[in-house]
């Protein structure tokens, strides 16, 4: 690289990393587009309406009948279900972590955290089916310990410790200067995490408790384990469901490739993305309306 | 059946002319996802004895198998079904002649938690189960406990024999509970003393009961001899008398010691 003059390496690195990123992007384009392409002539069969709202999904019947309404209300029932538990115990521990642990205790706290997080969720699903199912069943006296309540708890463990190591990581870079001008006001610890750290790192916390969320709500061994795939509205907490990742991959293997089950299950692949999609957005707009620039804007 | 016996009688003749020689090639095989797991099962070790042979395998459905059988495009076609009248032909029109050779039975057994005291359950007792319609085990003759139906995917070759063999068109309810294989089945149903549940007969294992249906105790004698109601013969077609490397492929796959056992293998009942 000696020959070339700095101007022309700082060019060419550009011009790597620029690849590099457009490569990304593409594929994802490319992963969208077939996700589209894939998804959309089942609605040559059935209407959108009648897809997204009907009752029943009984896609191998003849006739078939082609509607996710029931796999729907299942995500989002979970998926609010989960973020109730996980949200304020996520938000907590990292308020804790940062703000009032020992130094000592944070740094083993935080690793065990981010270990957590890293469980493969095929066994946590198995948790949920050996040890959480029969627990349940036991306590509740319920029917199924295959049912919302299980997964929505399962999706809860796994989803802690994203939004805890996440908001930890925001709580954390609140600059030293606001928690001492807070202090030195005369205001209490309490006072202090409550009316100017949580406040001060809104953008990151929100930004944790999305991504905890969407990953729940995209999560697919756990609810194909745990959530019992009963294709039916749900009448109480512990009343099986279906949401759509588990019904994607307990189909996928036996559908007929370009058949109309497959296109079905690409079409509910669609609607999936459209809801993590408008999370993301969601997420994206928060962080922005929030953003903390320097220490004036609390 | 007679048509069925007739074909065990083909192969059986088959299985004595056939030279087992090694020819080069390239097989293809396509069908039924039911039986799709028997052909890798077998295709794998097959080629590990015959290296020079090239199999692709894949699955797509019965249908899509006669049909590509019908119009020439694979060499064997897996079904979970025998031949339609309207697929013959088509056939004898386009000038082909599938021949169907039986590989194995597919049987489908009810299970229960083991502390349940029901021991047998009509079809039509089956049926009322999983439309919905019995809810509750003491209508049966159980204990005094809510019913929990389990079920497969409606996409999976175990759920297409319950449908076809016990629920007579009707659908299974869609508070079911859906599990996505024989093993997780299974477990549900192991750990749960209201469940019931289907699972093929190779994964019938001590921490579940098996309840025999219309009075017929599931086993391999009983699939075999035609007694037990919820199983079917599964089929590999051939295109016309095979020749080559696909009768070399039929033979491995229907000889006792190697294919057959890894029929049981891969869960199903071989036919010997």
């Amino acid at each position: 690289m000696a020959f070339l003059n700095s101007r022309t390496r700082e060019k060419i690195i550009k011009n790597i990393f620029f690849g590099i990123a457009l490569a990304c992007i593409v594929t994802l384009g490319l992963i969208t587009l077939f996700l589209f392409m894939e998804g959309v002539p089942i609605f040559d069969l059935v209407s959108v309406k009648d897809f997204v709202f009907g009752m029943y999904w009984y896609p191998t019947s003849d006739p078939p009948d082609f509607g996710i309404f029931p796999l729907i209300v299942g995500s989002i029932l979970v998926t609010i279900l989960s973020a109730t538990i996980s949200i304020p115990l996520g938000v907590m521990s990292a308020l804790y972590l940062a703000e009032i642990a020992k130094p000592k205790m944070r740094e083993i706290v935080k690793p065990i955290v981010e270990l957590i997080a890293s469980l493969p969720s095929v066994v946590i699903g198995f948790f949920g089916m050996v040890i959480v199912a029969p627990f349940l069943q036991h306590v509740f006296d319920i029917p199924t310990g295959l049912n919302m309540f299980n997964a929505a708890l399962m999706l809860a463990f796994m989803s802690i410790p994203t939004i805890c190591s996440i908001s930890e990581d925001a709580i954390y870079s609140v600059p030293t200067a606001l928690r001492e001008a807070s202090l030195g006001l005369g205001a209490t610890k309490l006072e202090t995490i409550i009316r100017v750290i949580l406040p001060a790192s809104i953008s990151g916390v929100s930004t944790a408790v999305i991504l905890g969320m969407s990953r729940a709500i995209g999560e697919t061994m756990v609810v194909l384990m745990v959530a019992g795939g009963a294709a039916a509205l749900p009448h109480s907490l512990f009343d099986p469901v279906r949401p759509m990742p588990a019904s994607i991959a307990a189909e996928m293997a036996e559908a007929p490739f370009r058949g109309d089950h497959y296109h079905a299950l690409f079409a509910t692949g669609v609607v999936l993305f459209i809801f993590t999609f408008f999370f993301n957005i969601i997420a994206d707009m928060i962080a922005h309306k929030y953003k903390q620039t320097g220490d004036a804007t609390l | 059946m007679k048509r069925f016996k007739l074909v065990a009688i083909l192969v059986a003749a088959l299985l004595c002319v056939a030279p087992m020689s090694a020819f080069a090639g390239k097989l293809v095989i396509k069908g039924s996802t039911t039986v799709l797991p028997i052909a890798q099962k077998v295709g794998e070790a097959f080629m590990k004895q015959n290296p020079d042979v090239e199999l692709s395998i894949s699955g797509g459905g019965s249908g899509n198998g006669i049909k590509a059988i019908i119009d020439g495009t694979t060499d064997i076609a897996d079904a979970s079904r025998f031949i339609k009248d309207k697929e013959v032909k088509l056939a004898i029109e386009k000038g082909s002649y599938p021949v169907p050779f039986r590989v194995a039975y597919d049987c489908i057994i009810p299970i229960v938690h083991p502390s349940n005291t029901v021991k047998d359950l009509s079809l039509d007792q089956l049926k009322g189960i999983y439309k919905g319609d019995i809810k509750n085990w003491k209508e049966v003759g159980g204990p005094d406990l809510k019913i929990v139906v389990v079920s497969r995917d409606t996409s999976s070759g175990t759920y297409e024999v319950w449908e076809g063999k016990v629920m007579n068109k009707e659908r299974v309810a869609p508070s079911a509970l859906i599990q996505a294989s024989n093993g997780a089945v299974a477990q549900a149903v192991a750990g749960n003393k209201y469940a019931i549940g289907y699972i093929g007969l190779g994964y019938l294992n001590s921490e579940v009961k098996a309840v025999s249906a219309n009075g017929v105790v599931g086993s391999k004698e009983t699939t075999l001899n035609g007694a037990f109601p919820i199983s079917r013969p599964l089929f590999m077609f051939t295109q016309g008398w095979p020749e080559g490397d696909t009768v070399n492929f039929l033979n491995f796959v229907l000889h006792p010691e190697k294919g057959q056992k890894l029929v049981e293998e891969a869960g199903y009942v071989p036919l010997y």
